[in-house]
């Protein structure tokens, strides 16, 4: 280094400093340490990399020029979901979520660290009163990850080795449960929907439905946006069975859609992105797994359970880790599949928007986005050369568009309507061919009327 | 450089609530958009249409607070709260509690960030595709690696998508059912035994000599063509590092394993030693933590997995490429991808919070935080040694790289005080509470500090008189540190064990108020 100016993120790069230490350790330089390394091993050039920008001025410069190479959902107007969600962020969440203490603190204990246990415990509890179970975990990576979760927990508890998905799941999250239950549930079959309603065909479920069966994993609202109504009568099937039945919810619908408990789920798993987490270019998520408060149940978790319990100060909460010795952390290769950093932070954000939010919050926020998606169902519907809705269930902020009839792709409308700033629906050509030139449309509460309006127009002058 | 004073510090003690116990009907935090008329005359109550199967009658019983209350009840929380950019936390070893940079948090917060849907054309998406390409080429530089995803969510996620690599790069091999067991070694992270135990591995964990150091002979003594990856950290937890770590990999690329690198530990090695040069296959960096982004109490995170090129083809879809114009595209065509192990691209505002970190710190001084976090860590050992009851574990003689496993064994045995005594007490001196070890305890009354680059010289003093104060309270009146802590948000659990006890463990308040007989 030429001309070494101390970096402010390493204080002890001022050479005085250094060179005190060095001789309280009684060393003469750095490298008397890394002996340990032997020259075979070293690294011997200078590494290839950019050269730093020290200022904080010009770095913000920079990446703040790189960044506005994007176009992002606040000046383009987005129909896009599929697993993540444009919905309004409170400002109290951010509020929380950036605060130093919760932002850049770990695995301190419960007492010094007693708010970041107490802010998980009430993340987990409002998560409990959404989908009506007792247990509730620390947040996993997203809703693949818990739904892949629910799966092995599923396998181990019925001693099986196969699983039922419905052929509306979301293709990703499909991928992730194939690879991450693969050791345990190597065979996971597709059950059919019935491709009028979107809903499940109930006679292919029984028909699979065998004796090898762990579980079966649906979603609800499933993938394609439809709401599953036959709940009570699929859970039924599968419990006749012997099987566990899991169920994959966006939990912002909680307020309007009975949870799967009241109609026979025994695993209910969802991202708490919806829940006030920002976007991130899908870096919000944060996944969950519910079940009843069983010892059968909860000895399957993977994840940290934070536990409320008495501190021996009278009338004080205190709070732990919940039947720690499943997790690898204590039980290495014996333990329930794996646990590390996940997403803590997107739980504490998840529990202050529903602190926020509340009961009537939740129910007028569901009411609403129930109303624009049959607005703009029905506007769609309008158009001529577009189907909508191509499934007969009712639906929850997302649906099918099906543009066959416009003799046009769905790229090619989609580059149309980026031209008049509109992020058009996920292209559902490549995952579900069946369903031809069709796109994924998802409306929250952040679009006005004039947005719905707007994409009509712009529809209607594209196809 | 000041003069080294033992804060009389006392954290917050707000006696919070839990938030139910706040609720009142009717109360409201945050009104949601009004459906306009027209919508609502156009499509009417179509709640009500709902099928009676579905429709949710009896509402979710939340919380119901006023927005003041809700932000001021969690203000309360964070304060009771010792985030690593308050206090000196040098206590959480192997996790690298480094300075997490404000103005990261600003970058990630720009709507040309914080509002990217991830199914964007990618022509809309160039700005955040150049942040994790150049992430990959940063990566693949430190470490000597062909290619990098940065999907994983963390570091045990990395180990596992590693695995899950391994068993389809074995299987294309078609040696699918033979190569079934990895070996790794106990001061290797829990999860470079309990990730590939998850993709379906036979794990043998191999205990290290006496020295500390690990057991060549064992093992080469547990190789055999039916091992398909070997897992392993260096320098380990104990912060020894392994000078004899190409003859491991050495003696199981003879049996055709892949070798895989768990360089969580990397802080005190960037640009000084290198998997390649040491002969690996794949390896990890944990971005939340050798990369200056915040742990957030334990995510988002990130595990940067590298790999050789002939394994990059199972990398998780999709996968970042450069155009010959220079612009980048998300590769979905990827055949013999393992599939998804993480929704989209992973955390990226993690690897944008890396990508502002890396760029604030070039090659020299990326060397410069390795220097001095060695330097640290020798600094404090030296003066943790002069204090009664404590004891360097292992390896006499050598040195440590970034992190220390100590023990207080001799302190335990002089004065009845566990090394989780102490660790409850540090937390009245305005430190977090330290890192033991992972389980199983191999050294006794462990414990393990990282003073990271990001710490002073005044730190370390500060820290060591506080140990020192310690070991003095222990010798001179041990009843007193065995009921610590005294000054923290929260006192000493009354029964560790009702935690266990399925007749009273509760993870949501609606599991404890019906165990406590109020619902």
């Amino acid at each position: 280094m030429k001309k070494p100016i101390v970096h402010p993120y390493i204080p002890n790069m001022v050479p005085e400093v250094k060179d005190q230490m060095l001789k309280d350790i009684g060393i003469s330089s750095v490298e008397d340490i890394y002996a340990e390394i032997p020259e075979r091993l070293r690294f011997k050039r200078r590494l290839n990399i950019p050269e730093p920008i020290l200022s904080e001025c010009r770095l913000r410069q920079h990446v703040e020029k790189v960044l506005a190479k994007n176009k992002n959902c606040k000046e383009y107007t987005s129909f896009l979901g599929a697993g993540i969600y444009n919905h309004y962020v409170p400002a109290v969440v951010p509020t929380v979520m950036l605060r130093d203490e919760f932002l850049t603190a770990y695995v301190g204990d419960s007492m010094a660290d007693h708010g970041k246990f107490q802010a998980q415990f009430e993340f987990a509890s409002c998560i409990a009163e959404l989908v009506d179970q007792g247990m509730v975990n620390t947040p996993t990576y997203d809703w693949g990850m818990a739904a892949a979760t629910s799966v092995r927990m599923s396998s181990r508890i019925t001693g099986r080795t196969e699983a039922l998905v419905p052929k509306s799941i979301s293709p990703d999250r499909l991928a992730c449960i194939k690879n991450y239950a693969y050791s345990i549930v190597p065979t996971i079959t597709m059950v059919e929907i019935d491709p009028k309603t979107g809903l499940l065909d109930l006679a292919d479920l029984k028909k699979k439905m065998t004796d090898k069966v762990a579980c079966l994993y649906f979603e609800n609202p499933t993938y394609l946006g439809t709401i599953e109504t036959q709940g009570k009568e699929i859970s039924q099937i599968v419990h006749d069975a012997g099987g566990i039945v899991a169920v994959g919810i966006d939990p912002i619908s909680l307020g309007v859609l009975e949870p799967p408990a009241h109609y026979g789920g025994d695993i209910t798993v969802g991202d708490v992105q919806s829940l006030g987490i920002p976007m991130q270019w899908g870096g919000g998520e944060g996944g969950f797994v519910a079940t009843r408060d069983e010892p059968v149940y909860v000895a399957e978790f993977p994840s940290l359970l934070f536990g409320i319990t008495e501190t021996t100060e009278p009338g004080e909460y205190g709070f732990g880790e919940v039947f720690y010795d499943r997790t690898s952390y204590a039980a290495r290769e014996k333990a329930k599949d794996f646990l590390g950093t996940m997403a803590e932070l997107h739980g504490i954000g998840a529990g202050v928007y529903l602190a926020l939010m509340g009961p009537q919050g939740m129910k007028e926020l569901g009411e609403g986005i129930l109303q624009r998606t049959a607005y703009t169902m029905q506007l769609l519907s309008g158009i001529k050369g577009i189907k909508v809705p191509v499934f007969s269930a009712p639906h929850f902020k997302e649906f099918v568009v099906n543009f066959d009839g416009t003799g046009k792709t769905v790229k090619a409308i989609n580059k149309a309507l980026l031209e008049k700033k509109i992020f058009g629906g996920k292209d559902l050509s490549r995952e579900f061919p069946e369903l031809g030139q069709s796109a994924l449309y998802c409306v929250t509460e952040v679009h006005t009327k004039d947005d719905l309006d707007t994409l009509a127009a712009a529809l209607r002058e594209i196809c | 450089m000041g003069i080294v004073k033992i804060r009389n510090f006392h954290q917050a003690h707000w006696d919070e609530p839990i938030i139910f116990e706040m609720s009142t009907p009717g109360v409201r935090g945050i009104i949601p958009p009004e459906v306009e008329e027209e919508i609502q005359a156009k499509v009417g109550d179509v709640y009500s249409q709902l099928p009676d199967s579905i429709r949710r009658t009896e509402p979710p019983a939340l919380p119901e607070v006023s927005q003041k209350h809700v932000l001021s009840h969690y203000i309360h929380l964070s304060q009771e709260v010792l985030g690593s950019n308050l206090c000196p936390d040098v206590s959480q070893g192997t996790c690298t509690m480094k300075y997490n940079p404000r103005v990261n948090e600003d970058l990630v917060a720009s709507p040309n960030f914080a509002d990217l849907h991830p199914l964007q054309p990618d022509e809309t998406v160039q700005g955040i595709l150049e942040v994790y390409w150049m992430v990959e080429q940063i990566c693949k530089e430190l470490a000597g690696m062909d290619r990098f995803c940065l999907q994983p969510g963390g570091g045990a996620h990395a180990v596992f998508t590693a695995a899950s690599i391994i068993r389809a790069y074995h299987r294309d091999r078609g040696e699918a059912g033979k190569r079934n067991e990895i070996i790794t070694t106990m001061f290797s992270h829990p999860c470079d035994a309990a990730s590939p135990a998850t993709a379906g591995f036979k794990v043998t964990t191999l205990m290290p000599l006496e020295s500390g150091y690990p057991d060549l002979d064992a093992f080469k003594a547990a190789l055999s063509d039916r091992v398909a990856s070997i897992h392993i950290t260096n320098p380990e937890d104990t912060g020894i590092f392994n000078p004899i770590i190409d003859q491991f990999t050495t003696e199981a690329h003879k049996y055709g394993a892949i070798c895989f690198y768990d360089q969580a530990n990397l802080n005190g090695i960037m640009g000084i030693t290198r998997a390649r040069e040491c002969g690996f296959d794949m390896c990890h960096f944990n971005v939340h933590k050798t990369f200056g982004s915040p742990h957030g109490c334990s995510g988002p995170g990130t595990g940067a997995l590298g790999m050789r090129a002939d394994l990059a083809k199972y990398m998780p879809y999709p996968v970042v490429e450069q155009k010959p114009d220079g612009s980048f595209f998300l590769d979905y065509d990827r055949p013999h991808s393992i599939g998804k192990i993480k929704g989209f691209m992973g955390s990226a505002g993690v690897v944008l919070r890396a990508y502002a970190w890396l760029m604030m710190m070039g090659p020299d001084y990326l060397r410069e935080c390795a220097e001095i976090s060695v330097l640290n860590n020798n600094y404090l050992q030296k003066k943790l040694e002069t204090i009664p009851g404590e004891v360097t574990w292992y390896a006499k003689g050598h040195r440590r790289l970034e992190q220390v496993r100590y023990s207080w064994e001799k302190l335990t045995q002089d004065t009845g005080v566990g090394t989780e005594d102490v660790m409850r007490r540090l937390g009245d001196f305005g430190i977090q509470h330290y890192w033991p070890s992972h389980h199983p305890w191999v050294v006794p009354e462990p414990f393990t500090l990282e003073p990271c680059e990001t710490f002073s010289k005044d730190d370390l003093d500060e820290y060591a008189a506080v140990f020192a104060q310690m070991s003095k309270e222990a010798y001179e009146n041990p009843e007193f540190i065995k009921n610590a802590p005294y000054k923290c948000a929260a006192h000493k659990n009354k029964d560790p064990h009702e935690l266990d006890d399925p007749e009273k463990w509760a993870t949501t308040w609606k599991a404890y108020q019906k165990k406590k007989g109020k619902k």
